[in-house]
């Protein structure tokens, strides 16, 4: 009838190649986006590991080296703060917590924005109005403001910080994911399942949530970096972490004051910092091309 | 009658259009399917043609109910398919697929082509062991003229003809009655048509299929179909069997239809009466009063604007819906 | 002299999956008052060639060859050079012509640029000529059109728009890329006799890219055929299509259900799938999907000869007999 079938039943599967392993081969050739991967790697490994293998303790006042600058003989990479710690092991500290904070509240985000936002988008008509005005309703409220008083009413409390940012983060993941959902909602696959006896939810599950994900990686480069930099300026208020932890905005809000006495207070946790952003930037322009070759 | 195994009856699709003005801007209506009424018996082919927007698709998925019909009855082996809920439709599914027009868009492009193909099947038969599955899946991709290994490929590594294969063998999985093909081979490669359609006239023959053809490609329709349907504006002009149609074709509708079509043959094509239609197909919210196609029919007088023509019988399985048909001979 | 002559016209693409050769070497010439069809499936480098010729080509794309345009070499000129020929002395519609048309201007302000710009009218006189353009091509009151934009007209009206636009400085050259393929039969039946019309009229070159052979047989004088990049046939339109000599060409011609013949049983589909233009077999390209092919076939690859007044192909096989 045609080629091929004829074709001994035998042969054994080949093993095809999916859109994602596509788009790795395609990141895997982005020079930008691997170095950034690479050095952000290192950065992470570091934040996790350094506290514990480090000489010095995160929080040990070493009262003779009270604000010295970096200082390799006494064992002081980054140098000391005006209370005489560890600068090094201080920022690989707040570097973990930023990430932390971030990594938190962007699943939080994650999990209620895609959910929230495939429902709206799938289910659609009234629903779907209700749903987005809320998500309205909850964008006009300075968020700012909103975590701030979460912040007094309840104390400084890091899980409190988590749920916070990850609640205000969401919104705009639910829009994203609408949207992209109303688009595959018509798209012509979508049809052929509910044609082929596929229930609701199965069809979300299966066709609508994964091909969702593209957008979603793309947002998720761009939500770390925005969360640890929020996370970053409300610490810089004073409204993070408690002390003795610390975190990359309390080391660079600290670094700020004493900008002039002991400027590698401020340079070492803000190169870090921006280290971290700029990374994070390479990884989402590269995350992007890498999944839509045609749009550059 | 107990070979009819669909029997649709003055079935409407009607979409509510917003017209302008937040406040008090009175819905409008677009009527794309507009009282059809046709049957299809057993192992039939039912061609149904005319030009893009005139409402085929949608007639073909309100059949289906992946649009809901505003009004009238789809009669399934005689039930009534209108008043069921979303679930108990979805139990009939296995009886009734459908093949779309763009191949790869209906192909779920994160999805292996075995998981596509067996999709009806593990959401019709959940209980169907996994080795199962994978053994219908990997005979009906021979069946279509797939590799069964490639059955853990993806749908972007394969060509255009191809696609159409994956989903005829997802159409054909549950074994149906019927399948609603729109367009199937009218985004193909000429020489990859050829295949597609004698693919879809291989299945019937073997297993009795009944297949509802759409499609706006005349020489396609005639080759495949027994019978046809001519739709202008959501309304039926002509049904008839094949023969018939080309050969007599009393619509005048219909009869610019075939003429215009080209013949692949320069004596034939160059010598040809073309039969021209003024205009442009009219906005199916506000249709022409009386006959839709009055607006561009050159033998439209006041009988038809003022009055809509009924389908009357013109010879055995021969039906048209013009009120001059005698006259225009 | 021919209006256009093109030289061993080789089109390739960079790609991250390396280089792609569109178009292998081809040769075509059409004189004034011609209609040359050009058949083949998708991506047998139909448009391609023609893209090169109107310095259209993707950034990724590279051209060699010559390219003659009233005896000048237009291949590789510059964009400002090729503007003063462009949409003037040589035009080009497309099969979506909402992608040739600007969305926010409205259709007579697009049809006037035309006008002012290549033939330095004013204002006024150009938009009369374009209101007559309008309705040569049978535009229903052609003075409203001129302040609708694009998407208030339909389908075949927006095409007739591109085809007065591609007319209005009365070009010697009309290249037209699939102008029917998205149009309805009665509206394609329309269009090809307004260019048929125009071809007789004006004598203006025309060059109609399609896959549809019946498209083809009403409206060229001589066929092309094209398969993988390279011209396999070519002749008069009569013989092409009474007495086809290429087995691709013949596989073409019978593999079309006809609108004049009662359905036979099968269709002769040819069989297999479209070329990779990246993995092409030794040898005849066709040959994975001919049934005439033979050892010579996989070795050498069969150049275009002359095999009648007017015929060349490029196949191994002299005469297409049944083969066992
Ligand atoms: N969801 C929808 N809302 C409004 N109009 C629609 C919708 N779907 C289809 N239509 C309109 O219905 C008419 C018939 O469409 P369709 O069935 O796709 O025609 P065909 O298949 O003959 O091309 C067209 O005018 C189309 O624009
Ligand atoms: S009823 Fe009148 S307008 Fe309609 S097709 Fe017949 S003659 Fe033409
Ligand atoms: S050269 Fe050989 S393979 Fe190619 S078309 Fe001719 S017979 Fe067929
Ligand atoms: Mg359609």
């Amino acid at each position: 009838m045609t080629n091929g079938t004829q074709a001994p039943d035998m042969a054994p599967p080949v093993r095809g190649r999916s859109l994602w392993q596509d788009a790795l081969r395609r990141l895997s050739h982005n020079r930008a986006a691997v170095a950034a991967v690479v050095v952000l790697a290192l950065v992470v490994l570091l934040a996790v590991v350094g506290p514990w293998i480090a000489p010095h303790a995160y929080d040990e006042l070493y009262f003779d080296h009270v604000a010295i600058g970096p200082d390799l003989d006494a064992g002081f990479l980054f140098g000391t703060d005006t209370v005489g710690r560890d600068l090094f092991v201080r920022t690989l500290m707040g570097a973990r917590i930023s990430i932390l904070v971030a990594l938190a509240a962007t699943s939080v985000s994650l999990l209620i924005g895609i959910l929230y936002g495939a429902i709206a988008g799938f289910v659609g008509g009234r629903v779907d109005n209700l749903m987005m005005r809320f998500v309205d309703i909850m964008y006009a409220l300075p968020f700012m403001f909103f975590v701030i008083i979460l912040m007094v009413v309840f104390g400084r409390n890091i899980v409190l910080m988590f749920l916070a940012l990850g609640a205000v983060e969401w919104l705009t993941m639910a829009r994203i994911v609408r949207g992209q959902t109303l688009t595959l909602k018509n798209r012509e696959f979508v049809e052929a399942a509910v044609a082929s006896g596929v229930t609701r939810p199965r069809i979300i599950l299966r066709h609508i949530i994964p091909n969702l994900l593209g957008p979603v990686a793309v947002y998720i480069t761009l939500t770390i970096p925005q969360v640890i930099l929020v996370e970053s300026f409300l610490s810089f208020l004073g409204l993070g972490v408690q002390e003795p932890l610390t975190s990359l905005g309390v080391l660079i809000s600290e670094g700020a004051d004493e900008m002039e006495t002991a400027p590698w207070m401020l340079i070492f946790p803000a190169t870090v910092l921006a280290t971290m952003l700029f990374c994070f930037n390479f990884i989402g322009d590269g995350v992007r091309d890498a999944l839509d070759p045609k749009d550059r | 009658m107990s070979d009819v195994l669909l029997d649709v009856a003055d079935l409407k699709v009607h979409f509510p259009i917003p017209t302008g003005g937040l406040i008090g801007g009175r819905t409008r209506w677009l009527k794309a399917v507009d009282g059809v009424s046709f049957s299809v018996k057993r192992g039939e082919t039912l061609g149904i043609v005319g030009e893009s927007g005139c409402g085929k698709s949608t007639l073909g998925r309100a059949i289906l109910r992946l649009i809901a019909p505003s009004a009238g009855r789809v009669l399934w082996l005689g039930q009534d398919l209108s008043g069921l809920s979303q679930e108990e439709m979805r139990r009939h599914r296995r009886e009734m697929q459908i093949i779309f027009q763009d191949p790869l868009a209906s192909l779920d492009p994160r999805m292996t082509v075995g998981d596509i193909i067996a999709e009806p099947l593990t959401a019709l038969e959940p209980d169907l062991p996994k080795a199962e599955i994978k053994e219908r899946v990997r005979s009906m991709m021979s069946k279509v003229g797939l590799l069964p290994e490639m059955i853990n490929r993806y749908p972007h590594e394969f060509s255009g003809g191809q696609y159409q294969r994956i989903g005829v063998a997802r159409a054909m999985i549950v074994r149906p009655a019927l399948i609603v093909c729109d367009e199937p081979v009218s985004a193909l490669d000429v020489s990859i048509q050829a295949q597609i359609v004698n693919l879809l006239m291989d299945l019937q023959a073997e297993f009795g299929l009944t297949l509802l053809f759409i499609s706006h490609d005349l020489s396609v329709v005639r080759h495949i179909s027994h019978r046809i349907l001519v739709l202008y504006l959501g309304r039926v002009m002509e049904l008839a069997d094949r023969d018939s149609l080309y050969r007599e074709a009393r619509h005048p509708y219909t009869r610019a239809l075939i003429s215009a079509v080209p013949v692949p043959d320069p004596l034939i094509e160059r010598s040809k009466r073309i039969e021209f239609l003024s205009g442009d197909l009219p906005s199916p919210i506000d249709p022409p009063s009386g006959c839709v196609f009055r607006t561009r029919c050159p033998h439209a007088n006041d009988l038809c604007a003022a009055k809509v023509p009924d389908l009357e019988p013109v010879g055995t399985d021969h039906q048209v819906a013009c009120h001059r048909w005698r006259e225009i001979g | 002299m021919a209006v256009i002559d093109i030289r061993n016209l080789e089109v390739g693409f960079d790609t991250p999956e390396g280089k792609v050769q569109a178009v292998n070497g081809i040769n075509l010439s059409v004189d004034r008052g011609e209609c040359i069809g050009i058949v083949g499936e998708s991506g047998s480098g139909k448009s391609q060639t023609f893209m090169a010729a109107m310095g259209l080509l993707a950034r990724n794309g590279t051209a060699r060859g010559e390219i003659l345009f009233q005896g000048e070499q237009i291949l590789g000129l510059g964009s400002r050079a090729l503007n003063r020929i462009r949409g003037n002395a040589m035009s080009m519609i497309f099969q979506d012509p909402m992608t040739a048309l600007t969305p926010h201007l409205r259709i007579g302000d697009q049809l006037t640029e035309v006008l002012t710009t290549h033939k330095g009218l004013g204002k006024r006189a150009a938009a009369a000529r374009a209101v007559a353009m309008l309705e040569q091509v049978r535009i229903p009151e052609p003075a409203r059109r001129m302040r609708q934009y694009p998407h208030e007209l339909s389908g075949g009206m927006r095409q007739r728009v591109m085809i007065a636009m591609a007319l209005l400085c009365e070009p010697e050259l009309l290249i037209a890329d699939e102008p029917t393929t998205a149009l309805d039969v009665t509206v394609q039946a329309q269009v090809l006799s307004l260019m048929r019309d125009l071809k007789d009229r004006l004598n203006t070159a025309l060059v109609l890219i399609t896959h549809d052979l019946g498209v083809v047989a009403g409206l060229a004088d001589r066929v092309m055929v094209m398969y993988a990049g390279l011209v396999v046939e070519e002749g008069p339109v009569e013989t092409i299509f009474t007495d086809p000599r290429h087995p691709y060409t013949q596989g073409l011609l019978n593999s079309m259900p006809r609108i004049d013949r009662a359905g036979e049983e099968r269709l002769t589909a040819i069989p297999g799938q479209p070329p990779n233009l990246q993995r092409l077999p030794s040898g005849c390209a066709f040959r994975p999907r001919c049934a005439y092919a033979f050892e010579r076939c996989e070795q050498e690859r069969p150049e275009l000869e002359d095999i009648a007044p007017g015929r060349r192909k490029a196949c191994h096989r002299e005469r297409l007999e049944a083969v066992s």
